[in-house]
């Protein structure tokens, strides 16, 4: 664990001093400090094109008086640094009279291990697998144009200190092994990425040559849009497969369940509490707790211990994801679910593994249902307008389904659909449940943070593709 | 305060001193302070209050032809000892590139001038404060508007950038931003929309209620949306969208995707990829300029480029690695573009409403769907409906889609350019995409 107060001139005591006096008419509030090393190194072209080493310091102090929230952060731990804080958040709070929430919920159970992944591998070591993707891929496809393959990897430590002295701390590792190729033929170029990741050692996913089956995905994933055509235009049937392309429920529902959109009334499901918006059968959970998933954590990052929050169980909404602010005005509990990018950030109550749950359909039932539409596999990124609910997402694997059978690949295309009224044209849940490889990062108000997504395969009645042919 | 000129020239000296004598052939260091006031308004209150203070370094070594970098928050002399040896032991170990090196010593900038970019102004919070009561008072006036989110931020930011090669500069840069959020709801719908103004110096910042009016109106109008079938038809992209459709451009003729030959447009200088009358510049020097600089990240100096003349494509945006692989020389853009803009077209806005008619008129686009690699474009869009040169009904939940090499031959322009971003267009239609909706 960092000793934060190791190399400055301000002791633990005198810190625990000036959050207390900072925080004494505040409803809520900490100093959170940060100290994270990461590692990155990437191969493109060839080459091992870049070899970076990133270590960051800093704190950020918080106080909450009612709705309003003040934040200060610096990197200098320092005692003008954090008087200075402190006084700028006083100035903001001057008004404040409420009564400090020392409540805070605590447990023993951990969901990742207290290590530095970037020391467990060699630097050499790296190097060398990196050389081997790409003369692995090269060698077994001779239309492979451009190789790219990246190793991140960061161990995060986190102090919280509260108003009295309450202590809370996190060590968080993280790694993520990354492959895109691209492919050219007769003038034509596509690419295809895959990875893996999450809280553990590099060796964890890449022990007896599994790098190879990250390749072969990639090389998959190309190789196949090679062959597309032109994605059909227009409104239609619309199977997932399982996994990854759950970053549909994350758009279209999970951001629409956070805390603040609801409490402030700009998510369209606000009023939607205790009714049906998904169909039967449908069941989303975003849990904190699955041992070493990318989205995993053992506290957030105020401190309270994460879990398993039901959303919506058998089409019914249950709950919102909250941090300590939104739920202390809602009334309720936190969820474990307020997290920041980094101690520059406010922190914001976020989603960590969402998940729908198995049903009993199979696959092949939902592909045998569809006269016309398509077979989405895999995604690219997504986006959601909140307010409005509708949310978009990008195919980067995806068939057409003609008839019953699914037919030729087809270009990436956007599909396009409505949040609230999305979950009840879901008309059948597989028994196929999946987690994703490793590697979602969610973005909100400028943060990135780490998140999971899993669902088993689903058919949609209907869902605008975003293609060319009409 | 910022910190000044003389700390951050004397960090950077002492990084490349130490990396000197742990024996490495080339170095360069950026080391950087910014410090940001906000606040934030909520529904006419005060929601947030945030002071952001930021020290950044980044140093790169070379041994011969490797090359290692770390970065680091803490600007500790003990923690800058640890990382640059930690630094100077990876470069050793990383295996040599042909390509990698300093930029040629006669590239880099040598006279600067004042670009005008720091505003020395310091706006207490309690001003900031008092503009967003007015810009909120002025963006709820109308009871359709159900919610408000508005912000205020100075930031103030210095840098210095130093090399081996003796060359060591940098300068402040400010800039006061305002923006507003606002949600508007009806018996059908509720929706969402933003205005906001970014400026170097205070007093040219958008004046607060009209801003709050502007967010207000452009909310109000987007209310009862309905549903478009699926059709091919000319599209018009307002100004704020139009500069992403540049954006992307400028992602396609970096050099870095040239020389990967990861890019629809490799290979095509000097061939016309936009119709005739198109053209597009790059101008760094343009005083107060959002994207202005007197270099680049490494040093080099920046001058004027014409991207594209008369439709053909002239020039890339260089640095200098991706130059040398394409033996070419840097010309300053190793970070991308600067002032990046379209000429004005030669007809004026309403003229370009009129002149298909039904056009769709796109407001918001979201997805991550421009394919660099291929060209290929597709995204959601929300919008309204144009008929005869007239606004009829707004319209959400549907996509336009196509592929840039067909877009970019198919683009007319408006003679509106001015110059709110870094990156700036006219108004823009395209015909011929294809738009898929219920």
């Amino acid at each position: 664990m960092s000793n934060f107060f190791d190399k400055s001139d301000l002791s633990r005591s005198e810190a625990e001093n000036i959050v207390s006096e900072t925080l004494q008419k505040c409803d809520d509030g900490e100093l959170y400090l940060e100290n994270s090393k990461s590692e990155s190194i990437l191969l493109d072209d060839n080459k091992i094109k870049n070899s970076s080493y990133n270590s960051d310091l800093g704190f950020g102090l918080r106080a909450i008086s009612n709705e309003i929230v003040a934040y200060s952060h610096s990197n200098e731990i320092s005692k003008s640094s954090l008087e200075q804080s402190s006084e700028n958040l006083k100035s903001t709070l001057k008004s404040a009279k409420g009564t400090y929430n020392h409540e805070i919920p605590k447990s023993n159970k951990k969901y990742y291990d207290n290590i530095n992944p970037i020391e467990q591998k060699s630097f050499n070591e790296k190097i060398k697998i990196l050389n081997e993707v790409n003369k692995y891929l090269r060698s077994k496809d001779s239309n492979v144009k451009q190789v790219t393959a990246n190793f991140l990897g960061e161990q995060k430590s986190v102090e919280i200190i509260r108003s009295g002295g309450e202590t809370l701390s996190d060590v968080r590792p993280l790694i993520r092994f990354n492959v895109s190729v691209m492919l050219e033929k007769n003038g034509r170029k596509e690419t295809g990425v895959y990875g893996v990741g999450g809280r553990q050692s590099y060796e964890s996913y890449l022990k007896d040559d599994n790098w190879k089956s990250v390749c072969d995905e990639a090389l998959r994933i190309a190789s196949v849009n090679l062959e597309s055509k032109p994605a059909p235009a227009g409104e239609m049937k619309v199977v997932l497969g399982p996994g990854w392309p759950a970053i549909l429920i994350h758009e279209a529902v999970g951001h629409g369940l956070e805390g603040d959109f609801n409490r402030k009334k700009t998510s369209a499901f606000h009023n939607l509490m205790g009714q049906k918006v998904a169909s039967e059968g449908v069941t989303i959970i975003d849990d904190g707790t699955i041992d070493n998933r990318r989205g995993s954590l053992t506290i957030d990052d105020e401190g309270t211990p994460t879990e398993r929050t039901v959303l919506i169980e058998n089409g019914i909404l249950k709950n919102f994801m909250q941090d300590r602010l939104n739920a202390n005005l809602m009334k309720t509990k936190s969820t474990g679910s307020g997290r920041r990018e980094n101690y520059r950030h406010i922190v914001l109550p976020r989603m960590r593994n969402t998940m729908m749950l198995s049903g009993k359909q199979t696959q092949d039932e939902m592909i045998k249902a569809v006269d016309k539409g398509i077979f989405a596999v895999s995604f690219g990124g997504g986006q959601v307008d909140i307010t409005s609910g509708k949310f978009v997402f990008n195919c980067t694997e995806a068939y057409e389904i003609i008839n019953g059978k699914i037919g030729s690949p087809i270009k990436g295309a956007t599909l396009i659909g409505d949040g609230p009224s999305i979950l009840k044209e879901v008309s059948m849940v597989g028994n196929d449940m999946m987690m994703d490889p490793g590697i979602g990062t969610c973005g909100k108000a400028g943060q990135g943070v780490p998140v999971g997504v899993a669902q088993p395969s689903i058919l949609i009645n209907k869902m605008t593709v975003g293609g060319t042919k009409l | 305060m910022v910190k000044d000129q003389e700390f951050l020239e004397k960090k950077a000296s002492y990084c490349l001193g130490l990396a000197k004598k742990l024996g490495v052939t080339e170095s360069s260091v950026i080391v950087n302070n910014s410090v940001s006031e906000t606040v934030n308004f909520r529904n006419q209150k005060l929601d947030e209050s945030n002071r952001s203070d930021n020290l950044g370094i980044v140093i790169t070594t070379f041994i011969g032809k490797k090359k290692s970098s770390i970065s680091s928050s803490n600007l500790l002399n003990d923690n800058l000892n640890i990382l640059i040896e930690k630094c100077v032991e990876t470069t050793k170990n990383t295996p040599e590139d042909e390509f990698n090196s300093l930029p040629d010593k006669n590239l880099l900038a040598k006279e600067l001038k004042d670009l005008d970019l720091y505003d020395d102004t310091h706006i207490e919070n309690d001003e900031k404060i008092d503009y967003l009561k007015k810009l909120e008072a002025s963006a709820s006036s109308n009871k359709k508007i159900v919610n408000t989110e508005s912000s205020f931020s100075q930031n103030k930011s210095n840098f210095i950038l130093a090399n081996s090669e003796g060359f060591c500069d940098g300068y402040k840069t400010s800039s006061f931003t305002s923006s507003s959020v606002v949600v508007a709801k009806d018996h059908n719908s509720m929706e969402r929309d933003y205005e906001y103004s970014s400026k170097c110096f205070l007093k040219d910042l958008d004046d607060s209620e009209e801003l709050g009016k502007l967010a207000a109106d452009q909310t109000i109008r987007k209310l009862s949306p309905k549903k478009i079938g699926s059709e091919k038809i000319a599209i018009i992209f307002d100004k704020r969208i139009a500069k992403g459709i540049l954006s992307s451009f400028a992602s396609a003729i970096s050099s870095s995707a040239i020389s990967r030959g990861t890019s629809f447009l490799k290979d095509k200088i000097n061939q016309k990829i936009f119709s005739g009358i198109i053209n597009v510049i790059d101008k760094p020097d343009i005083l107060k300029g959002l994207g202005s600089r007197s270099f680049d990240s490494e040093g080099v100096k920046t001058e004027t480029l014409n991207l594209v003349e008369q439709g053909v494509l002239k020039n890339y945006l260089i640095d200098t690695y991706n130059g040398k692989k394409l033996n070419l020389k840097s010309n300053g853009r190793c970070g991308g573009s600067s002032n990046l803009y379209f000429e004005n077209g030669n007809i004026n806005y309403q003229d370009l409403l009129n002149s298909n008619s039904k056009t769709l008129y796109i407001t918001e686009t979201i997805g991550h769907g421009s394919n660099v690699v291929t060209g290929d474009y597709s995204v959601g869009a929300t919008g309204f409906l144009v008929e005869n040169g007239e606004f009829k009904y707004p319209i959400n939940e549907f996509t336009i889609a196509g592929n840039f090499k067909d877009m970019f031959q198919n683009i007319t322009l408006a003679n509106d350019l001015d110059f709110r971003y870094a990156t700036n267009s006219p108004t823009m239609m395209i015909e011929g995409m294809v738009v898929a909706g219920k």
